[in-house]
């Protein structure tokens, strides 16, 4: 396995990424909106209407807010995956693609690429925007700072690299599946679903921990080698060429 | 350049290319006809190594096909315009080939070089900066072409070059494959137009599942053909069609317009009884010629002998 071939491949599915207006733009607007909207409300809303003492159930509300970084992770690599896919599928571009000298791996993990290091970046930019405004507007009321702490940390760069692995995953088996971007983008959206359990589950009850956190990527690891066993079956020449819709 | 010997490959029940054994030199132009569902470009993405074999083996550019140590190294050697040229719309031509050129793990200078080279010579650096979308058909296939050449292969797939191209840009493309044809370049190319093997091919295999023939075009006329002996005369009737075949025996004979078509199997000693039975018979003879037997008709020929053996 060649990363740099694999590199090639991803510098190139990004480009085209610039090309597809409305998923270039959810890429922008997403973690923008996830960024900028809650703390907006936590400070326009939240924190002025919810009662004495914001430091004792304030939190709660935040870290759950901070999860929709994840549900993003979910959601967003779908589309680009989907279209990376099933878009040369369509265009007919994977046969040239496998004509040159690159392995169904390099391929693989190209595509993977492009779709997992746009939607990290993004998602990234906005946790970081994020984070400043929550402190900005509860370091009065709390206290102390509430960001950087390790639930984020592990949110950041465990559980949302973990999560998009596995939508990815999944859009690669779908896109196997289907003929067209609109649908193999509706199946991989299933995997938004149990996301939002997360999230209501953490409004309610659970509270976001790092260690609740680590439990559910090693929950999501599980899955995403299991889906990556299944992608990597079904992304091989002789299966795309002879055997995909 | 190309050996194959047994080639088969088989999808569950079902044989779509049976036996296959040629031999392809460097240098030739070598065509692969037959209808659709022959087997034609299962043949090519085996013999690429886009696809496994079920049965047989290759060998192309060197490399053993099948073999996964030979894989990329055969991938390297070899350039391929598939029947869907899928070329990136919303990129430009540069783009296409630029992208093509990177992962044929080229260096930055040869790169450039060779892609000014193939535009100017397909007539396309004046539109590189162009995106695909905005091109005609025969000038995508022509930039497809150009991106199957990009890391100057030994040998040249073509499937189906000309298919859905209108007559001026099937010439352009046409064109260009005797261009490529004369800078000394191997091409196996598959078509079901005849009249491009024709002009373009030094040798012809005909496929239907299996290989039912192999030779120069010439050769498969003269060889496969069968003979025939064309009279025109100033009046044809039954009568006359008659005559020819009570002195031949039980030849077909049919009246095409004014003139007669004979089957004949040995025509010095047969064209002058026809002769003589036409005159014996009151025909006035204008012309008496022995054509040769197109492509076409070769291929026609033993595509129905081939439907008759099944």
């Amino acid at each position: 396995m060649r990363l740099s071939q694999a590199w090639i491949v991803a510098r190139h599915d990004m480009q085209l990424l610039r090309q597809r207006r409305g998923i270039f733009l959810g890429l922008i607007a997403m973690p923008l909106g996830i960024g900028l909207g809650f703390p907006a409300f936590v400070g326009l809303v939240l924190l002025p209407r919810g009662g004495p003492n914001p430091a004792s159930w304030a939190p709660m509300f935040i870290e759950a807010f901070a999860f929709w970084f994840v549900i993003g992770a979910a959601s967003l690599p779908t589309s680009i995956a989907s279209y990376s896919i099933v878009g040369e599928k369509v265009s007919k571009s994977l046969e040239p693609l496998l004509s040159t000298p690159t392995t169904d791996g390099e391929i693989l993990l190209g595509k993977a690429m492009a779709a997992l290091v746009p939607t990290l970046a993004a998602m990234w930019v906005g946790a970081l925007l994020f984070q400043v405004l929550i402190d900005l507007e509860t370091v009065g009321p709390f206290g102390y700072l509430f960001y950087p702490n390790w639930q984020m940390v592990v949110e950041l760069f465990v559980t949302m690299p973990v999560v998009a692995l596995v939508a990815i995953e999944a859009s690669v088996v779908i896109s196997s599946r289907v003929t067209d971007v609109r649908t193999a983008q509706q199946y991989a959206g299933v995997i938004f679903v149990p996301m939002i359990f997360v999230y209501v589950a953490a409004e309610v009850a659970l509270p976001l921990t790092a260690l609740n956190l680590l439990g559910l990527s090693a929950v999501f690891g599980i899955v995403a080698l299991a889906l990556y066993w299944v992608s990597v079956k079904a992304f091989r020449r002789d299966e795309i060429l002879t055997r995909w819709k | 350049m190309i050996h194959a010997e047994g080639l088969t490959k088989r999808f569950g029940e079902v044989t779509a290319v049976d036996s296959v054994s040629l031999d392809v030199a460097e240098g030739e132009v070598f065509g692969f006809l037959g209808p659709n569902g022959a087997g034609k470009t299962t043949t090519v993405r085996m013999l690429a190594g886009l696809i496994s074999k079920s049965g047989g083996k290759a060998e192309v550019a060197g490399c053993e096909v099948g073999n996964e140590a030979d894989a990329l190294r055969l991938r390297g050697q070899i350039g391929i315009l598939p029947e869907n040229v899928g070329l990136y719309e919303g990129s430009t031509a540069y783009q296409n080939l630029e992208y093509f050129g990177r992962l044929h793990r080229m260096d930055a200078v040869t790169l450039r070089k060779n892609i000014e080279r193939l535009l100017r010579s397909m007539d396309l650096w004046e539109k590189r900066d162009a995106p695909v979308e905005t091109f005609s058909k025969g000038m995508k296939q022509k930039l497809a072409i150009a991106r199957a050449l990009i890391h100057d292969p030994t040998l040249l797939f073509l499937d189906e070059p000309t298919a859905n191209l209108d007559p001026e840009a099937a010439k352009m493309v046409r064109g260009t494959i005797l261009d490529l044809r004369n800078e000394g370049r191997t091409i196996f190319l598959n078509t079901h137009n005849l009249d491009e093997a024709q002009r373009v091919c030094n040798r012809v295999g005909i496929l239907r599942t299996r290989l039912l023939t192999v030779g120069s075009p010439r050769d498969l006329e003269a060889r496969l053909g069968g003979r025939r002996t064309v009279v025109r005369l100033e009046r044809t009737s039954e009568e006359l069609a008659s005559a020819v075949r009570r002195r031949l025996g039980s030849r077909r004979v049919e009246i095409s317009g004014n003139a007669l078509v004979i089957d004949t199997d040995d025509p010095d000693r047969e064209n002058p009884e026809i002769v003589a039975a036409l005159v014996a018979a009151g025909g006035r003879i204008v012309e008496l010629t022995q054509p040769m037997a197109s492509l076409e008709e070769v291929y026609l020929k033993l595509l129905h002998e081939g439907e008759a053996a099944r």
